[in-house]
Formats: structure tokens, sequence, C-alpha cells
């Protein structure tokens, strides 16, 4: 079992990667600063809700699509949810697809949408490891009896 | 009837999302600052909370006592009944238009947020909201200023304190208070402010 302070770097480099990739933005840090004795797990909270809403918006994203007659207001409608929700926990590169695929929908353009849903997937799936990646080195953090660094 | 209170009882906030995700933020975010926090998914449960008491045809507001609201902070963009109706609907009630309210948007559209101030919002933060924008709210609170009982409405289910014109209660017993309508016209207004007509790409807003 890797030492308390191995970990804690493990845990710092992993997170600024994942900031200057852009996977996470400022929101995140936001939402961490809300976590306290009090609310201990409000950050895992957050993104558990995150990942719920988005696997149920990206199925009736792919049923809205599949129609023989596209719907763009309510496709609009589900990718505008994805952006709020994304936005809201700092997901900034699903937030930045949203923001294409939304102009796709103004534009009814079809192609462009079904390639913006795969980028959707795509991005979210990569955000969706890479928190999980992120959670389980905190736990490991703990069981090793050390506390997670703040990320300033 | 107005209960003064000089107590230290918290501020009341009514939030209002129909994201779940959004709630659960607003909710810590207003925790925070020890707030007590009722959050609602809807405009209509808003107003239901706020004590509407005939839901089709948005009449008779009945507000508790116990329950007071003092400040109201809303999605803008939420299925059904907008932030921006909501906002109109307190502010058109006598008996609950002073209460102030903030309205939420994700959306950075000047014409939207001008249309909320105009419409009596004491503000309107950008999503997503941050603990510096919750700070900003201490000045808006409104707490147990209501008009005092010679020019407030009937507020118990007491009847007979109500005034001979149309100042609220119901006079003539035909079930409303003859006050608050909700019209088809002003249903269409709604429908072509709605969130998502009218769509702007981002290029063509404010940085």
């Amino acid at each position: 079992m890797a030492a308390v302070p191995q970990l804690q770097r493990q845990f710092i480099e992993y997170t600024t990667s994942l900031y200057n990739e852009g996977y996470l933005d400022d929101q995140f840090t936001q939402l961490q600063k809300l976590q306290d004795e009090s609310n201990p797990d409000f950050v895992a909270e957050v993104v558990s809700l995150f990942f719920e809403d988005s696997e149920k918006l990206l199925n009736n994203l792919a049923t809205a699509i599949q129609q023989k007659s596209v719907d763009y207001k309510q496709v609009d409608s589900h990718v505008h949810q994805f952006k709020g929700s994304s936005s809201s926990i700092g997901a900034q590169r699903v937030t930045n697809v949203c923001v294409h695929f939304r102009n796709y929908c103004e534009e009814k353009n079809l192609d462009g949408c079904l390639r913006c849903l795969q980028q959707l997937k795509h991005e979210y799936i990569l955000v969706r490891n890479k928190l999980e990646a992120l959670f389980r080195l905190e736990q490991q953090i703990l069981q090793a009896g050390g506390s997670i660094p703040m990320m300033e | 009837m107005g209960v003064i209170s000089i107590s230290e009882t918290p501020l009341h906030v009514l939030a209002v999302d129909d994201s779940n995700i959004d709630r659960k933020l607003i909710e810590r975010l207003l925790k925070t600052f020890s707030y007590h926090v009722t959050a609602v998914d809807s405009g209509i449960k808003a107003l239901e909370f706020l004590g509407l008491q005939d839901v089709e045809n948005f009449q008779s507001f009945s507000p508790n006592p116990e329950e007071e609201v003092n400040l109201v902070i809303t999605d803008y963009c939420m299925p059904g009944m907008t932030g921006f109706e909501l906002l109109r609907k307190i502010k058109e009630s006598k008996s609950l238009k002073d209460i102030p309210v903030v309205i939420m948007s994700s959306d950075n559209i000047p014409a939207r947020i001008n249309r909320c101030l105009e419409e009596g919002a004491e503000e309107f933060f950008l999503k997503p909201v941050r603990l510096s924008d919750v700070d900003k709210l201490k000045p808006y609170f409104s707490k147990n200023d209501r008009k005092t009982t010679d020019e407030e409405e009937c507020v118990s289910s007491d009847r007979s304190r109500a005034m001979d014109d149309d100042d609220g209660g119901d006079v003539d017993g035909d079930g409303d208070d003859g006050v608050e309508a909700w019209s088809d016209e002003n249903e269409q207004i709604e429908k072509d402010q709605s969130c998502h007509h009218k769509m702007f790409k981002i290029e063509d807003v404010v940085p």
C-alpha cells in the first residue's frame, strides 16, 4: 500500500491534469469548497446525480434523434438540460459539446446533431471515468489514514 | 394579524429549480449562510407553498404566517411555468408582491435579464451560482415588513375582514377572490418568451 504523501501527490497531479486538459473547470473546485464535516459526501452525491441524469439524457437524445421526423426543439431541450447539469458540476468539455450541439439544433442540422451526440457520449464517458478514478484515489488516501489535499 | 418577530428565526428562502443537481447545489449554498431552505421543483409547487389555494385558476392566496418566505430564488427555464411567469405571479399578488425574487439562468441573454429586472426581480444570477452570488442576497431580504392590519388583505380563512373592493378575499362568495385570473393572452406572451423559442447563439451575446 502506497504511503500517504505519495498518494496525496498522485491526487494533486491527477487533479491538476484534469483541470489542465479541460475536463474540469473552476466549478468543480467550488463544489469541493462546499464539502465539509457536516456534508462529507457532498461532491460524490452531486456527481452521482450528474451520472444518473446524464445517462437518462443520453438515452432521451438517442430516441429523439432517431425519430423519422426529428423534433429539434425537443432535442435542444435535452441538450439544454445536459448543458446545465454539466456546467453545474464543472464538466467543461461536456458543456462545450452541448454548446455546439445547441447550434446544430437551431440550424436543424441532422448530421451536425448526430456527430455532437457521439461526441457528447464520448466526453461524458471520459469525464465519468476520470471522476471515478479521482474518487478511488481519494478513498485510498482516506483508507491509508491521510487527508485529501485542498486544491486552490 | 401581522406577527412582528424580533427573535433570531433564520431567514427562509424558497428555492425553485427543476434540475435536481441545481436544487441540491442552491440548497447547499444557501445553507452555508445559515438560511432555512425549502426547495421545490416547479413554479406551481412554489405558488402552492406560498399559499395558492386554487391551482387551476391561480386564484386565492392565503399565505401561512408560520411558513413565511423571506426570499424566492428561482431558475428561469423550467417546464410548465417559467421563472419569469412565477416572478410575475408573485409581483401581481397583493399578498406576495413584497417578497424579493431573484432569478437564475444558465443563458446570458441581456434582453431576458432586463425583462426580469423590469418585472421586479431584485437580481439575476448566471449559473452556475456561486457562494459570492449568494453572499449578495443579504440586502434583499424582507422580514415581517408586510403591511399592517389596516392595509393588508385578508390572509386567514376568515373572510369577514375582506374589504369591499378588489383588496382580496372572496367578497361575493363565488369561490374566487376576483384578482388572480391567468388569461389566455398572458399565456401567449409567455410562450413567445419561453426558454426554447428564439434561441440565441452564444456568440451573439455580450461576453
